[in-house]
């Protein structure tokens, strides 16, 4: 199966001050298979953000790509932001829906104004009837009522403004989606009827895949295939979401999933631990593996060099020292009957 | 500490900025130093009369014979003084009313933005006629009290918008929920936040009451027995120094005039841009 | 009464609040009555304009009722009258709302705030006593006196930030603490953290907690009951156990069956790869 979207070692740095470099983004690859969702799980600080917005190439200062190569259905696309260079891959290749997307809507303009400067901006001579019409369309294909077209921004529920806000942010019908924390400030009906969107953009070929960036677990738990667990600028663990969540590899992932709040109905106050401690400064992370200051099972090397990649079965893998030395094999390690991806 | 810094960082690297901080500098220390180091007695007769800039340098004499060039400095010195004395009791006032009316709502919010809005109706102009002539005698303490008194509707109504929208959030109600009082929460939780805009409402106000002062004083009615750039003015259009051609008596005032208010309006515009961070250019091709 | 006789320590008896005039007005709170007995943890639970938000602001006398009243430890407090009362009943009744940061003014440091909330007690206290008060409330949120006491708002994370507003909240030593949405602006693996501190806090003080939250994993974590609340009206209530197990009304039951959960089946299931 080719893959759709393959990344490797993005590097992103934000400058402060006169010299100094906040390493947000620090090695990261990855890859995307045509119709599928990948979750970007992490803590706040985690660079997931910064992360999405050199996918869809719109970092700007003080955000700098440093490094790092990405390559769509086979072509290379540029990662930096900015005003250099040609700007048209950005919304038609890959489009970014960034946090807090439906309270950027312009409150004084109608979302039929809105998608007009969209699509106006991509082609100067689009006329204004066509882009109603192409945006009517695409609504009714997403049995989403085209009369929110019409209405102000804050005539629409939160839920209604996000869903819209997706819609346009797929009119160019690029390859992948992008979403930065799309369910946060949304009630759960909310989120269950955006996200039943993102699936149906998918399922009717609108778009290619999508990136879900949140750092609540059971959303990706219920829409993810793969997800991606990063910490401090780097990738902590890859694989089928089935795995991460319910065999994590990594002790970080570990720590995360016994941190979640669920829904249970039998075992009430069963005391749950949440991460102790914060994430690393950024402009001066530990060495070796970054997570060892707060890792339970960190060893001597974990300090020292950073971790190898350690694969506990086909399509999941790990970066992790106490992994490496605990884990005999791969066949031997968590659960059984893990799905191929 | 973060805000301030940064604030500085932003400040230093915007153009407009450093212009008028430049601009508004030189003309106080023309003003407050000029006559330190020039040193001559404004009053006194040290050339003949309308005496042109080639014969009696820098600036020429004006129809009394004095020198021109410091007039000017005594000037600008007296319209700045005024111009401050407004800026404060406009901004004073201004604060009280609107952190009263923005804070408690309600009744106490009608009826004193009622009353501010009714005084923005009456044009200032006639007012501080009235009050100029009402007053035999004016000192430029006297010219700036009076412009500050009819000048505070605009930063009250400003005042009261922001403190309106401060009041909804959460760190009041956790003031409140402390047993702070309304006056306390004012002072020590609503002020600081608008700090900044209270010194932009400031250089405005001082901005405009130069040009104010400037006004009144060409109708006769400006600060008596002092000498400011809108006195120098009306001096010399009384002297007829358009029809005689003696323009160094009042192109250089009028070229004070403009450069204090451009000043000071420019340097509110970019602390508007440094303040408001989503008016800064774009460093899109990586500044 | 509860079942041992003893009075509730809050009882909102008929609470509505409109807000505007006419066919414009919107009841966001409309007849709820609810009550809590002392050492209780309940929880109401409603999506964005369920009411819930004002209900609390109306509970902590922030806001005015409508109609209805609220009774505190048997007195009717609806109407308090004068400043002093209203600081009294501040004494015994407090809260921690949801915006870690934008609960601090952020010109003042850590210690500014907590040292106003002492002003709550009638006696001032000499130095010495309040800076201890201080770092033992700091301690009893897990936080570190020294490194916290002096700091501005920003230099602190949003897990501290949030602990530093709870220290605040129980250095008097209410009665009644009011969490409205305490832990949705802070990242989902450190949330059991900050409702740890609280669950302590209602198991060594007896501290009556009332959440206001939109998450009702959350709240069935925490909670002995729950009350849901849809456009302002109290659609149900009961122990815990009962309402997760057995939902009597419809929204309740699609409350329950909206959120995501990490157990059961999937919902999207997982294809990976176009069809």
């Amino acid at each position: 199966m080719p893959e759709l979207l393959v990344a490797k070692d993005l590097r992103a740095y934000y400058r402060t001050g006169l010299s100094g470099w906040i390493r947000a983004v620090d090695g990261v690859s990855l890859s995307l298979n045509e119709g599928e969702i990948l979750g970007v799980a992490g803590e706040s600080g985690c660079g997931k953000s910064t992360l999405a917005m050199v996918l869809a190439s719109v970092a700007r200062w003080p955000l700098c790509v440093q490094g790092g190569t990405m390559h769509v259905d086979g072509r290379s696309v540029p990662l930096s932001g900015g005003l250099k260079g040609d700007g048209s891959h950005r919304g038609t290749v890959v489009s970014l829906m960034p946090q807090g997307a439906m309270n950027s809507l312009n409150p004084t303009q109608r979302v039929r104004d809105f998608v007009f400067d969209v699509l106006r901006s991509h082609d100067p001579h689009v006329a204004r009837a066509e882009t109603l019409d192409r945006a009517r369309e695409r609504l009714e294909k997403l049995h989403l009522p085209a009369r929110v077209l019409d209405a102000y921004p804050h005539q629409l529920s939160g839920g209604m403004k996000q869903r819209v806000v997706a819609v346009i942010s797929t009119l160019l019908d690029p390859r992948v989606l992008i979403a930065d924390e799309p369910t946060s400030a949304l009630d759960v009906g909310a989120q269950r009827a955006l996200l039943a969107l993102m699936v149906e953009l998918l399922e009717q070929r609108i778009i290619g895949s999508i990136v879900l960036v949140t750092h609540e677990l059971p959303i990706l738990r219920n829409v993810a295939q793969r997800t991606m667990i990063m910490y401090a600028g780097q990738l902590c663990e890859t694989g089928p979401t089935e795995e991460v969540i319910f065999a994590p590899a990594h002790p970080y992932t570990k720590a995360l999933m016994q941190a979640t709040l669920v829904l249970e109905s039998a075992t009430k106050r069963q005391r749950i631990e949440g991460l102790e401690g914060g994430p690393p400064d950024l402009s001066q992370p530990p060495g070796g593996c970054r997570f060892h200051p707060r890792c339970r099972y960190a060893l001597e090397a974990c300090s020292q060099s950073v971790p190898p990649t350690v694969v506990p079965s086909a399509g999941h893998d790990a970066v992790c020292w106490w992994l490496a030395q605990a884990t005999p094999p791969p066949t031997a390690a968590a659960s059984d009957g893990a799905a191929e991806p | 500490m973060l805000v301030r810094v940064r604030f500085l960082r932003t400040a230093i690297h915007s153009g407009r900025f450093n212009t008028s901080l430049v601009l508004v500098v030189l003309v106080v220390l023309f003003a407050l130093l000029g006559p330190v180091i020039v040193g001559h007695d404004p009053n006194a007769v040290v050339g003949s009369m309308n005496a042109s800039p080639a014969s009696h340098p820098p600036l020429g004499t004006d129809n009394f014979g004095r020198d021109e060039l410091t007039l000017l400095m005594y000037g600008t010195r007296t319209s700045l003084e005024i111009g401050a004395i407004a800026g404060l009791v406009a901004v004073l006032i201004g604060v009280v009313v609107g952190t009263l009316a923005g804070f408690y709502g309600g009744v106490v919010e009608e009826a004193l933005m009622g009353a501010t809005n009714v005084l923005i109706t009456i044009p200032a102009i006639v007012v501080l006629i009235l009050l100029s002539v009402a007053l035999g005698s004016r000192s430029a303490v006297t010219m700036g009290l009076i412009i500050g008194v009819t000048s505070w509707p605009w930063t009250a109504r400003a005042v009261a918008a922001q403190t309106s929208s401060l009041r909804t959030r959460e760190h009041i109600d956790i003031a409140r929920l402390s047993g702070a009082s309304g006056f306390g929460i004012i002072v020590r939780d609503v002020i600081p936040y608008i700090l900044s805009y209270l010194g932009m409402a400031f250089t405005l106000q001082l901005a405009t009451a130069v040009l104010t002062e400037a006004a009144l004083s060409l109708l006769g009615l400006g600060p008596t027995n002092t000498i400011s750039l809108g006195i120098l003015l009306q001096w010399s259009l009384l002297w007829e120094a358009v029809r005689q051609g003696v323009w160094w008596t009042f192109i250089p005032p009028t070229f004070f005039l403009s450069v204090v208010s451009f000043g000071l309006l420019l340097l509110n515009s970019s602390l508007d841009e440094i303040y408001n961070p989503r008016l800064q250019g774009g460093g899109g091709s990586g500044a | 009464m509860s079942a041992n006789g003893q009075s509730p320590l809050l009882r909102c008896a008929a609470i509505t609040r409109v807000f505007g005039q006419g066919a414009r007005a919107v009841r966001a709170v409309d007849d709820v009555s609810l009550t809590m007995q002392r050492g209780e943890i309940a929880s109401i639970v409603g999506e964005s304009g369920s009411g819930k938000s004002t209900l609390a602001r109306v509970v902590l006398r922030l806001l005015q009722p409508s109609a209805g009243a609220v009774y505190f430890d048997g007195r009717d407090v609806t109407r308090l009258r004068g400043f002093a009362r209203r600081r009294e009943y501040w004494s015994h009744v407090q809260a921690v709302f949801q915006d870690p940061f934008g609960s601090f003014n952020q010109f003042y440091p850590v210690r500014y705030v907590l040292r106003s909330a002492l002003r709550l007690e009638d006696s001032a206290l000499p130095r010495r006593e309040r800076e201890a008060r201080m770092a033992v409330a700091l301690e009893n949120v897990g936080l570190d006196p020294a490194s916290v006491l002096d700091q501005l708002p920003h230099e602190l994370s949003g897990g501290q930030r949030q602990r530093v507003m709870i220290a605040r909240a129980v250095m008097v030593q209410p009665d009644l603490l009011i969490a409205d949405e305490p832990t949705t602006m802070i990242d989902a693996s450190s949330r059991a953290n900050i409702l740890n501190v609280l669950l302590d806090l209602n198991r060594d003080r007896r501290l009556t907690i009332l959440f206001i939250t939109h998450d009702i994993s959350l709240a069935t974590y925490v909670s002995d009951t729950l009350f849901i609340m849809q456009h302002g009206k109290l659609v149900e209530s009961g122990p815990v156990e009962r309402v997760t197990r057995t939902p009597e009304h419809d929204y309740t039951r699609q409350l329950f069956a909206d959120t995501f959960s990490l157990h059961g089946e999937a919902w999207h299931a997982a294809g990976g790869g176009a069809a």
